[in-house]
């Protein structure tokens, strides 16, 4: 079945997926069921490619020892290529200093540091904090736990019908001065790429700060926290190759330095004696405890892997899926694809609902033929009740990917419509 | 491919036995999957002797497996009376699906059994251990 883009636009990027499939040993053999896999759930978390296997592997065969106080060679060598993982994060969102990176579990963590300790520190009764309703719950428990801990509001920008967020809400959330905006980069859900550098200038003008949360955008295209102009953002290393278990904090140096600690214990302090503890320079007043390290060198040759491919590259080869795909669903009768129907807009994720069909059961029968999407409210139940669904059948597309994929796709919705008699 | 939607179940959901609310009702409960967004209530009517089922019906949307186990669940309940219920085994419902389900699928295979139960008791039950597979 070929599949065509209806818009002409779609070129395809400087990479070819099919060809990047061999970095993965995931691929290398087949389903259960001895089919090929589509692997289209990197929204979820992302396959490995060997060069971030091998570098946890290495790290912990030959080059690991607790960091920062060994004095003895092996506890150096671990120590630098640690810190050579935050130069490498820092980097990689151009950040103005490695110091402003805090490595944590994953973006939840990230944000919850910041729910936790700018939060508790700075929010008082009567404030407001504003999110919005396309966001991950990551970036809506936390605001809802803090603010209602600290007697403060939390309001939620409202989204559009085609899954953009209402910049109109937004203006009048913020003519009531919140003291903080916290929103997505890009909707796990829909796919929906917000413009963060105007909605942060929109913030900043009224006067609040603005986290963003990059677990959906970092992976997939450029991040720049200097031309975004936001004060915090989280990534989680998980998704964009990297190991489980490891992700980013950036925030901006006067905003760490002002913060209490979140975790507390050894490493985040200078000195403990029976009367207290005086606290350590950031990022290491954040990174309580011995850290994920093997993890966090695993994370920076993810970044290795993706600056080799380039941002942009990522970005124009999702797009070029996105576009042949897109346009496949619009041509099968009782599908409705969900969120912006603009390339521009709308990144490698597409949420769709099979008519009379629920996506537990369009998902059980992917698996059948190979092909591996995610059902579910995906952690978005506020989109889900937006849009009147109990579920979505959520494809994301990665480097990997090829149209190969787009045609699994495809195939594994017409063979559930078969199935169901649709 | 895989059986999992052979006929049995899929004409268990295209034509669902027992499928509507009854009025009046002795017995009523509504419950969910969250997981998944599965939504299922029951009305249930008892005999004069207010210990046997006499009429059952279950409402909802939700998955094929979902409401092929209400279909198949209910279809065995008349004549039934309260204690049968409450000792019925939910391995017995899995068992009648079948076809082996799937770890991520259990709580949409017992979400009739957990909503019978709750109509029984009068409140919610905790989900059967048998659902319990994954976290």
């Amino acid at each position: 079945m070929a599949v065509e883009p209806a818009s002409r636009t779609a070129v395809q990027g400087a990479f070819s997926g099919t060809a990047l499939r061999a970095d993965f040993p995931v691929f290398e053999s087949s389903t259960k069921q001895g089919r090929r896999l589509a692997f289209l759930d990197a929204a979820a978390s992302s396959p490995k490619p060997r060069a971030v296997i091998d570098a946890l592997a290495d790290t912990y065969a030959h080059h690991y020892a607790n960091v920062h106080r060994g004095i003895y060679e092996l506890s150096e060598d671990a120590t630098n290529r640690f810190e050579g993982a935050r130069r490498k994060v820092a980097a990689f969102v151009n950040a103005p200093s490695e110091r402003e990176i805090v490595f944590v579990r994953n973006a939840t963590e990230a944000i919850n540091l910041v729910a936790y300790s700018w939060g508790r520190a700075n929010l008082r009764p009567g404030d407001r904090v504003v999110t919005t309703q396309l966001e991950h719950h990551a970036n809506i428990v936390p605001w809802q736990q803090l603010t209602r801990e600290a007697g403060a509001t939390l309001d939620y920008v409202a989204i559009t019908d085609d899954g953009r967020l209402d910049l109109d809400d937004l203006r009048a959330k913020l003519a009531d001065k919140p003291r903080l905006l916290a929103v997505a980069h890009v909707s796990n859900a829909l796919g929906t790429i917000n413009p963060v550098a105007e909605i942060t200038a929109m913030a900043h003008q009224a006067g609040a700060l603005v986290l963003v949360d990059a677990a959906q955008s970092a992976p997939h295209m450029p991040v720049d926290v200097q031309a975004i102009g936001c004060d915090f953002l989280a990534l989680s290393g998980h998704k964009m190759l990297g190991p489980s278990g490891i992700g980013a904090l950036w925030g901006r140096r006067e905003l760490l330095d002002a913060m209490p600690p979140f975790m507390t214990g050894g490493s985040m302090i200078i000195r403990v004696t029976l009367d207290g503890a005086e606290w350590n320079e950031v990022p290491a007043k954040f990174e309580a405890g011995t850290p994920a390290i093997a993890e966090a060198v695993g994370l920076g040759a993810a970044i290795d892997y993706l600056t080799g491919l380039g941002m942009h590259n990522v970005r124009e080869h999702e797009r070029y899926l996105f576009e042949h795909a897109w346009a496949a669903l619009g041509e099968i009768p009782g599908v409705r694809r969900l969120g912006p129907d603009d390339p521009d807009t709308h990144g490698g994720v597409i949420s769709f609902v099979l008519d009379g069909i629920h996506p537990h059961d369009v998902a059980t029968i992917f698996d059948h033929e190979g092909v591996a999407v995610r059902a579910g409210h995906h952690c978005a139940q506020p989109v889900m009740q937006r849009y009147d669904v109990p579920a979505t059948t959520r494809a994301s597309f990665y480097v990997y990917n090829d149209l190969d994929d787009v045609e699994a796709l495809a195939g594994a919705i017409r063979a559930t419509q078969q199935i169901f008699g649709a | 491919m895989d059986n999992l939607y052979r006929d049995f179940i899929l004409e268990h959901y295209r034509s669902p036995h027992n499928k509507g609310v009854l009025d009046p009702h002795d017995l009523h409960f509504a419950d969910s999957n969250p997981t998944c967004g599965d939504e299922m209530s029951m009305t249930l009517r008892l005999d004069a002797g207010k210990d046997r089922i006499a009429d059952v019906a279950f409402d909802g949307r939700g998955c094929a497996i979902s409401q092929a186990s209400a279909s198949i669940l209910t279809d065995g309940l008349r004549g039934q009376s309260l204690d049968e219920i409450r000792a019925l085994d939910p391995k017995e419902l899995l068992d009648e699906l079948g076809v082996p389900i799937g770890p991520a699928r259990l709580k949409c295979a017992l979400l009739s059994y957990k909503v019978l139960q709750g109509a029984v008791q009068g409140s919610e039950v905790a989900w059967p251990a048998e659902a319990e597979a994954v976290g």
